[in-house]
């Protein structure tokens, strides 16, 4: 009886899921068993190796991310994913300012090497204002300041047989630790750095304090915050579950994030 | 048709068959027509994962948003710039198949996949856009070579004459069909929304589609400046899928109210009968 008195907006939401319920119900059923299929997963899957294949044939692999001026910052920088890791341990670390945080270079190196926030900070710097765009639909608009990645690797002595670059975190989420990767177009970019300013102070902890990766020409879940291990390797295979990343291991998000 | 060449009546003439879509355009049609459901569909998924759009080069929650989707506790509502449209059941706030309250912008019956998966909507789009880049470009190419767009679609000198073209939206407006010869070729409206969609709307939607990609951006930055950002695209990639829908909604309307078997009929055979003239019914 109390259906009765429901008011009006209600019933509509009601009405609206007996509609689904009745006709549309089995349709959609349908619609993701399908889209659950292995063999369509399999297809599916090409449209990013069509993506991939096609940016990386029909782009200049230098191309810079467009640069934009101080007047074009967004009022505010957004956060997103990890804003605090958990653990004692980096609270420790930003407690004392991340003054012993180190970054190892190890893998496919001449010269693993095990760099503080002081050595990062006195290697060649890049400033560059670039759009951050989230796989969710929205961008922001920062500045950022790090040394290149590659002068980094370059200094570790990255090895011809080096396919990929693993970047490791400090960010737990769920049962994993974060981490992502890119190959070396990408990590030789000139405007891939690695990050500890954002907009002319210590990069705060919602965006990945001390160190995070700017991969200026794939989204956002791309550039790694948090990062503790830069490890070049031949093949994802066996890290995680070999999809390259976080996300890509657990949902499915596409390795290659340029579109 | 055997029934065609034995009319009934004798002095009633047989219906007029005329060719009038050929294979190329008939696959595209349907090929077309599939495409743009899924990427409506796998579209509005995407658009879910951050209901808000803006103008100019970035945006976010914290910016001023032209259009949101959103809910409170009890209601959904759709907010255009000021106004506040409550849209409860619907957008904002809806309950799905098994009952449960969700706050998802469009509600799962709209969405590719039904619950809330970015990835997979992404996937979807992602593959689908190429379907859709490549079968508009060969299309175009043929309407061209094959003489589709001046036979057809070509709007002549005297059809662009504002009494012409008022003359058709009175005959619309009055449910009053060209018949006979008249109906075998297209009148004016509907040549500027056919190539209205061929040539403005659906190349818009992969121009804006791509601006939206940071790899993209690298390699034509033109794009951002064509639009004035990549939020302004993602806002006007929006607007024109929504132009689509409209455009399919009367596009159905028309199929209806013209005969919806002749009409549906001639875009699987290529054969479209000629509606009698009126006088020659009488």
């Amino acid at each position: 009886m109390s259906d009765l008195i429901l008011p009006r907006r209600e019933l509509i939401a009601r009405a609206g899921g007996l509609v689904a319920a009745s006709g549309v119900l089995p349709l959609l059923a349908g619609c993701d068993a399908v889209n659950d299929a292995p063999a369509v997963r399999k297809i599916l899957s090409m449209g990013e190796e069509m993506n991939r294949a096609s940016q990386r044939a029909l782009m200049d692999r230098d191309a810079l991310a467009r640069e934009f001026t101080r007047a074009d910052l967004s009022p505010t920088f957004r956060s997103n994913g990890t804003r605090l890791p958990p653990g004692d341990a980096y609270a420790t670390h930003a407690a004392s300012g991340f003054a012993d945080w180190s970054v190892k270079v190890s893998g496919l190196v001449a010269r693993p090497l095990s760099l503080s926030m002081a050595d990062i900070r006195a290697m060649p710097q890049r400033t560059q204002i670039t759009r951050h765009d989230c796989v969710e639909g929205w961008s922001a608009i920062g500045q950022w300041t790090g040394p290149q990645l590659g002068r980094i690797l370059a200094a570790a002595g990255v090895r011809d047989s080096a396919r990929y670059i693993v970047f490791r975190c400090a960010d737990r989420l769920g049962d994993a630790l974060y981490y992502e990767s890119c190959d070396m177009v990408d990590a030789l970019h000139p405007q891939t750095i690695m990050a500890w300013a954002l907009n002319d102070a210590l990069l705060p902890i919602a965006n990945g304090a001390p160190l995070r990766l700017r991969i200026e020409r794939q989204l956002g879940y791309k550039h790694a915050k948090y990062v503790k291990a830069i490890e070049a390797v031949a093949s994802l295979d066996r890290i995680g579950a070999g999809k390259g990343g976080y996300w890509e291991d657990r949902i499915d998000y596409e390795w290659y994030a340029g579109i | 048709m055997a029934e065609a060449e034995t009319p009934v009546v004798p002095e009633k003439p047989a219906p007029v068959r005329v060719y009038r879509h050929r294979l190329p355009a008939r696959i595209w049609h349907w090929l077309n027509a599939v495409t743009l459901l899924l990427l409506l569909m796998s579209g509005l998924m995407i658009f879910n994962a951050h209901p808000r759009l803006y103008w100019g080069q970035y945006g976010a929650n914290a910016d001023y948003a032209w259009l949101a989707v959103g809910s409170t506790p009890k209601t959904g509502f759709v907010r255009i710039g000021e106004t506040r449209i409550e849209t409860t059941g619907v957008l904002g706030r809806w309950t799905d198949a098994e009952g449960a309250q969700q706050t998802w912008a469009f509600p799962g019956w709209a969405t590719i996949p039904t619950s809330y998966s970015l990835a997979d909507g992404r996937r979807w789009h992602l593959l689908f856009a190429w379907v859709l880049a490549i079968s508009l470009t060969l299309y175009i190419l043929w309407s061209l070579i094959g003489g589709h767009l001046k036979k057809d679609l070509h709007v002549r000198r005297a059809e662009w004459a504002p009494r012409h073209i008022w003359q058709d939206v009175k005959n619309h407006a009055r449910l009053r069909f060209p018949r006979g010869e008249a109906a075998a070729s297209y009148h004016i409206l509907q040549k500027l929304s056919y190539i209205g969609v061929i040539f403005v709307l659906l190349p818009l939607m992969i121009a804006t589609g791509l601006t939206m990609s940071p790899g993209m951006n690298a390699s034509a930055p033109w794009l951002l400046d064509l639009f004035g950002g990549r939020q302004s695209a993602r806002s006007v990639h929006f607007l024109a899928a929504w132009a689509l829908v409209a455009f399919f909604l009367v596009h159905l309307v028309m199929v209806l109210l013209a005969g919806p078997v002749n009409e549906i009929r001639s875009m699987v055979t290529g054969w479209f009968r000629l509606p009698p003239e009126k006088d020659q019914e009488a």
